[in-house]
């Protein structure tokens, strides 16, 4: 049976990616470009060193932000609200971090602190309206993004919280003094942000918090039943509450290699999108940690190997429609394989409860 | 005993009359704040027009939210869906012109609507995860296809050429002798005049078909017998079956109808407010949509509501942002108008609260210059998730939305 779970866990996600690469490769051909030789294009731009560096910075963040979704997901919680808990998080950490200077470590530890503490706090708006007032969390997350990006675009201005260099149209938070850099370590033939080894540590802690802990107990049982859970004593609208906080709080975290070693300043450059990686993510590498990271590189390795496309003449969106693509078919996959387990469950069941009723016949047989 | 009877006096208002003196205070409120503040635009006949030209892709994508979410489905992808509209709308009306565009909007619409049934009705799969899916299939699509059909002819990966738009009419006589009213300037007879205006002068064919949408979704769904099925379906998928309600097809209709309406949306956004599809041209629409089901408390009449608020705000802003300032002062009286109408009725917590909260609206009216824009960009947002935070005890969703439902096998 464990066994089963795990065959099905590796040939589900390869399946969806096949499924959509065939579906590509169709609508490559009816514009006229040869699939295989494009891939091979995009696979080989890829893994040149400077892009293997790019995609493990890109792969990081979205890691994180795979968490964040997985940790919801456990609790049966669609945080769709990474976008905006990544935002209010990395620009309050980025005004708070530049308008202060510390010793170096304790600069770098307190944007983060700040960071995972309004990512949480966002976060958590969504929770307490999902718990006191019954509201899902997917209607409340949706506004509250909207909320989020027009809230750090109104605090961006020049003259509030944010400031235009001079002859440019870019807006951004003043820069972080150098006490509050994170390193970046040298790695072929680029920069590996350091923030990449948090990433982990957050996929390790993720770990053990569910396997490993009481709280981890409680939320794994309160996904599984809300009624059993409340049985076994669990006060689950809480378990919501600091759920839906704490997916927030990670997500707050999803920014912060690209601040800290980077860009050293939010900017309306910094990539949306966050909470659609973040949810695909989590399907894909089925809320594992190790699962979400290979998606997380794989999601990434697309990402940025598109660039090539646009040069060989096949627009670059074609990416776009493989990850829609391959959401599409991993969550059918999941669910297909789902219904044939079930079936299979019942008919074992059925067929042992059907010896369990013979059976006393042939010992009334015997007597 | 005088509460009883007030009380009873409210109730034995009709509900027509009761809307007829709301909107008659309304008037009177605007115009008196539009001769203090000299903030023209919030009665003019030019504001009305482009009030129209921005609610009714809303109303589109809110109809759309309705007709799935009262057949028990979530629909995320409503923004997804307009995408398609705005890109099929364009093409087509490029080709072969608006009407065309607008019928070929509507069959994406559905198929894609129909694709969105087939995930989560038959799989069954998350209702969220295959509404975003739609939308980011969407974005890449468009982007895509742009890329092959608009940049051979004028256009370019995020434009298409102009597109012909529907033609307009004006009632003749009406509406210059509207106008001219409007122009002279009489306290609340000019200010009718120019909202009236908006609505008789150069409007959009598309404009009131579109509109008519709405009277003929309260009739379906409440007045014919498919339309209790499908209400049905949303309150109690179980108990519908077992009475005989085929709720698979229900509600693929439901969801083929939903994609339509929004893909018409999109395909408006395209062709009657702009002439030209441009990437991003929805801005989250799709989602103001689905804010606006749970504004209009789940009935067409409220959706059409929270559209012409949500339009009115961003027209105003387009127009004269000067406006939107103006209008804390509305609501200021207003809200101040409505505490005192509850503590005549001695529902004193409701006056605390929104005598409070008009106090504080006309503190940020005297003391802010004026409101930023990216503040009336999330006002829809901002609302839905206020009037959720006040009111969820009033609000009345179906019972069954978005929860997973399947439909008994053959043979059982």
């Amino acid at each position: 049976m464990k066994l089963n779970k795990v065959f099905w866990a590796i040939v589900a996600p390869l399946a969806a990616i096949v499924t959509s690469l065939l579906f590509v490769s169709g609508i490559l051909l009816l514009k006229g470009n040869p699939p295989y030789e494009t891939l091979k294009t995009m696979i080989d731009y890829g893994f040149t060193p400077r892009n293997i560096v790019a995609e493990l910075n890109i792969a990081s963040s979205y890691y994180i932000a795979g968490v964040a979704a997985a940790i919801g997901f456990k609790m049966l919680l669609f945080n769709i609200g990474i976008d905006g808990q990544y935002r209010m998080a990395v620009f309050f950490a980025a005004v708070v971090g530049g308008a202060i200077t510390l010793p170096p470590i304790l600069h770098v530890t307190l944007i983060i602190i700040v960071g995972a503490v309004v990512g949480g706090l966002w976060g958590s708006i969504a929770g307490y309206l999902k718990v006191k007032r019954g509201i899902s969390e997917v209607i409340s997350n949706i506004m509250l993004n909207v909320i989020a990006g027009g809230l750090v675009a109104f605090l961006l201005q020049p003259g509030r919280l944010g400031e235009q260099a001079e002859g440019s149209n870019n807006l951004n938070t003043p820069i972080l003094a150098t006490s509050g850099w994170m390193p970046t370590i040298k790695f072929l033939d680029g920069e590996i942000h350091s923030f990449l080894i948090v990433s982990v540590f957050i996929g390790i802690g993720y770990w053990v918090l569910l396997n490993k802990s009481v709280f981890g107990f409680n939320l794994r049982s309160t996904g599984m039943s809300f009624r059993a859970a409340r049985a076994g004593g669990v006060n689950a609208p809480r378990m919501i509450f600091v759920t839906m906080a704490l997916s927030g709080a990670i997500a707050g975290l999803t920014g912060m290699g690209t601040l800290l070693s980077e860009t050293h300043s939010y900017s309306i450059s910094f990539p949306a999108g966050y909470a659609l990686t973040g949810l695909a993510l989590a399907l894909l590498g089925r809320n594992h940690p190790v699962g979400i990271a290979f998606a997380a590189y794989f999601w990434a390795f697309l990402d940025r190997s598109a660039g090539v496309l646009d040069l060989n003449g096949v627009p670059r969106e074609i990416i776009t429609i493989m990850q829609g693509t391959i959401v599409l078919s991993i969550v059918v996959a999941y669910e297909l394989i789902k219904r044939i387990n079930q079936k299979q469950e019942q008919r074992l069941v059925g067929s042992a409860s059907n010896e369990q009723i013979a059976a006393p016949k042939i010992e009334s047989e015997k007597n | 005993m005088s509460t009883l009877t007030k009380s009873k006096l409210i109730k034995t208002v009709s509900s027509p009359s009761r809307m007829a003196i709301i909107v008659a205070v309304v008037l009177i409120v605007a115009s008196v704040v539009r001769r203090i503040t000299g903030a023209d635009d919030i009665t003019s006949a030019g504001a009305t027009g482009a009030t129209l030209r921005f609610t009714v892709p809303l109303l589109m994508a809110g109809l759309g939210g309705l007709w799935a979410e009262r057949s028990g489905v979530i629909n995320i992808g409503l923004e997804g869906m307009m995408i398609a509209g705005t890109w099929i709308g364009a093409w087509f009306g490029f080709l072969h012109g608006p009407l065309v565009g607008f019928i070929c909007a509507a069959i994406g619409g559905a198929l894609i609507g129909l694709f969105h049934g087939f995930l989560v009705v038959k799989i069954g799969i998350d209702q969220a995860v295959s509404g975003l899916a739609i939308n980011l299939l969407a974005l890449g699509a468009a982007r895509y296809l742009s890329s092959i059909y608009f940049a051979t002819n004028g256009g370019d990966i995020s434009l298409s050429p102009q597109v012909k738009q529907p033609g307009v009419f004006s009632i003749p006589g009406l509406s210059s002798f509207l106008i001219d009213l409007n122009a002279k300037n009489i306290i609340v007879i000019s200010d009718a005049a120019g909202i009236l205006g908006g609505f008789v002068t150069e409007v959009s064919y598309a404009t009131v078909l579109l509109f008519l949408l709405v009277p003929i979704s309260t009739w379906i769904l409440w007045r014919t017998r498919f339309g209790l099925r499908l209400r049905f379906c949303g309150e109690n998928p179980v108990a519908a079956e077992s009475l005989g309600v085929k709720v698979f097809r229900t509600r693929y209709i439901a969801l083929a109808i939903s994609g339509m309406f929004a893909s018409l949306g999109g395909a408006y956004l395209c062709m009657v407010s702009a002439s030209v599809y441009r990437e991003g041209q929805t801005a989250g629409r799709g989602f103001i949509g689905l804010a606006t089901v749970i504004f209009g408390n789940w009935r067409p009449t409220g959706v059409l509501a929270g559209s012409f608020l949500f339009g009115f705000t961003d027209a105003l802003r387009v127009r004269q942002s000067t406006s939107v300032h103006a209008i804390l002062l509305v609501i200021v009286i207003l809200g101040l108008l409505f505490a005192m109408w509850k503590f005549f009725q001695r529902k004193y917590k409701v006056f605390g609260i929104s005598a409070l909260s008009s106090l504080i609206v006309g503190v940020i009216f005297l003391k802010v210059p004026k409101i930023p824009d990216e503040f009336v960009t999330f006002f829809p947002n901002l609302a839905t998730i206020l009037v959720l935070v006040l009111l969820a005890q009033k609000l009345r969703p179906p019972a069954m939305l978005a929860v997973p439902y399947r439909e008994r096998e053959e043979g059982h």
